[in-house]
């Protein structure tokens, strides 16, 4: 059992009001909150340790260098990636799959297919459009089916011999859905195709391994996981990394320059040009020791548990409509009131101190998809309790008494 | 037919009264209830003021030296600010408009409502109610 309460101590901003109440923040999906431990981090290594990495051969550059590493080595044993180098630090996901879209372009030729998903979030969808755009290759959608889970059938008939890379995500940040990421995984490999995962709301809420996994890249956010914000991760395997171009160019991601030639650095550095976001990934390494040590599994169950909660609570409403049924998903709740507009019902319950989401998530095709506007969201993280699902519902009734 | 000014101070002083936000809230709400409807006929995607999260439709007709204003919105709050902005500007000449200082809007706390970031329409509604002012002011 966690001890919540205990968890929640480590969060210093969850003790703040808002607009007078105890904040109630359920917009975890978007960014979540950081630990105290994290942000110790950040400030201790500005305060004692700060340095360009990978550069000086003074003691602080050594220091910092160290750090940064430790960092890298953390986030390989987190995921169970085989090689450190297989780790590329990046800006978020948005980048990381970016850097990808950008290098992928190259292998790819006219009438070559890019798999993505209805689902996607825009940052998985735009990329590849103008991968596709640049290529000259084609964009095939997997559809969604009325509980938020893709269509599997429509997907294996996409696949084909044309087919060289799918992107889907591993858990829709709109609708919860949890996807069976290995069989599409193992379906793609059986024509050839690559597959890249968005991982930017499973990271710290399902537990990973690289290796078992057997996708080609795996994408996540370290502010989605109590990290702080501009540090992503794309794992790539090494083959394929080595086989992509470089995404920036500059410094650090350099074997040799000269006006004759230029050769590029090993992995991972051929894909980090330019001073990283070093406070940011050594304070990264913290928020994946705060998950650790609680463990991903335990922090799972327990999300599980408020998911459960809080969607028989919900549906207790009259007129609630929740979009992503699916039988696994994560804690992530989309829904809409009969009748109101979800900025309506975010505009009220904010005043009570409750943070969630209204609008399109980023993932415009979903609400076409469903033919609304936007939705509510409640996304959930391991430090929000049952009381807290209570204030929330109150505050959804008491809009609702309001609007209508 | 009062001023833009008088108009908003009466807005300033109705705003006074309420003690919570829930009473301010309600009134919004109200008012967009009331919001005179726009024909159907405007309601279409020229006229669309696109919020990332609410949208606002907004139709303007000039005749004998005033502007008439009808707008809606699909959110409720949304349409009651977009119903305040409306009791001030419509039926007034269009260099008023062109000029006009909105400065109730501070006081009566919309303010953050208005803001871009809340990406709710209303701040490029009322670009777009000016825009409208200045395009007739040539024809006066
Ligand atoms: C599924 C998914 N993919 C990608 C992103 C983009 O992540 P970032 O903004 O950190 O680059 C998000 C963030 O909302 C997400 O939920």
């Amino acid at each position: 059992m966690l001890d919540v309460s205990k968890i929640r101590s480590q969060f210093p901003i969850l003790s703040r009001k808002v607009n007078g109440q105890n904040l109630v923040y359920f917009d975890n999906g978007a960014t979540t909150q950081k630990p105290q431990i994290v942000i110790d981090a950040e400030s201790k290594y500005y305060a004692n340790q700060n340095s360009n990495v990978h550069r000086g051969v003074h003691f602080l550059s050594g220091l910092a260098t160290d750090k940064f590493e430790e960092s890298r080595n953390t986030i390989q044993n987190f995921i169970g990636a085989k090689h450190k180098h297989e780790i590329i630090f990046t800006k978020g996901t948005t980048d990381s799959i970016n850097l990808v879209a950008s290098g992928f372009k190259t292998f790819l030729n006219k009438g070559d297919e890019i798999i993505i998903s209805e689902q996607e979030h825009h940052s998985n969808i735009v990329p590849w459009q103008i991968c596709c755009e640049q290529s000259g290759s084609n964009l095939k959608v997997i559809p969604i089916l009325d509980n938020g889970e893709m269509d599997m059938d429509f997907f294996y008939n996409l696949l084909s011999e044309n087919t060289k890379l799918v992107a889907v995500s591993h858990i829709s940040n709109a609708l919860g859905t949890i996807n069976n990421v290995e069989k599409i995984i193992e379906k793609s490999h059986s024509v050839g195709a690559k597959v890249l995962i968005d991982g930017a709301q499973a990271a710290s809420h399902i537990s990973l391994n690289m290796q078992k996994l057997d996708a080609d890249f795996y994408c996540f956010s370290a502010h989605k996981m109590f990290g702080p914000t501009g540090v992503g991760i794309l794992y790539g395997k090494e083959d394929i990394l080595n086989a992509l171009p470089p995404y920036q160019s500059g410094g650090e991601m350099i074997k040799e320059v000269s006006f004759s030639g230029t050769t590029y650095a090993d992995l991972p550095h051929k894909f980090e040009a330019g001073t990283p976001n070093i406070s940011g990934v050594v304070a990264f390494k913290s928020a994946i020791d705060f998950i650790s040590n609680l463990e991903v599994n335990k922090i799972a169950k327990y999300e599980e548990e408020l998911l459960q909660y809080a969607t028989s609570e919900l549906l207790k409403i009259e007129g609630v409509r929740i979009y992503g049924t699916s039988k696994k998903k994560s804690a992530i709740i989309s829904f809409n009131l009969e009748g109101l507009h979800p900025y309506d019902i975010g505009m009220i319950v904010d005043k009570m101190g409750i943070a969630i989401r209204t609008g399109h998530h980023c993932a415009q095709p979903i609400m076409e998809r469903f033919n609304i506007p936007g939705t509510v969201r409640i996304s959930l993280a391991v430090y929000n309790t049952k009381e807290e699902i209570d204030l929330c519902i109150n505050a959804i009734k008491k809009a609702k008494i309001m609007l209508s | 037919m009062h001023t833009i000014k008088e108009i908003q101070k009466e807005i300033i002083e109705d705003f006074a009264m309420f003690e919570d936000w829930i009473q301010k809230y309600e009134y919004l709400i109200d008012l967009g209830k009331e919001l005179a409807p726009i024909d159907q006929k405007y309601k279409i995607s020229e006229n669309l003021i696109k919020g990332c999260q609410s949208r606002v439709w907004l139709h303007a007709e000039y005749a004998e030296g005033k502007i008439i204003y009808t707008a809606d919105s699909d959110a409720i709050m949304t349409k009651g600010i977009v119903a305040i902005l409306i009791n001030v500007l419509s039926g007034q000449n269009p260099s008023e408009i062109a000029t006009a200082k909105l400065d109730f809007i501070n006081e009566i706390g919309l303010k953050e409502q208005l803001s871009p970031t809340r990406a709710n329409g209303l701040v490029s509604m009322i670009k777009q109610m000016k825009l409208y002012a200045i395009a007739f002011s040539k024809q006066q």
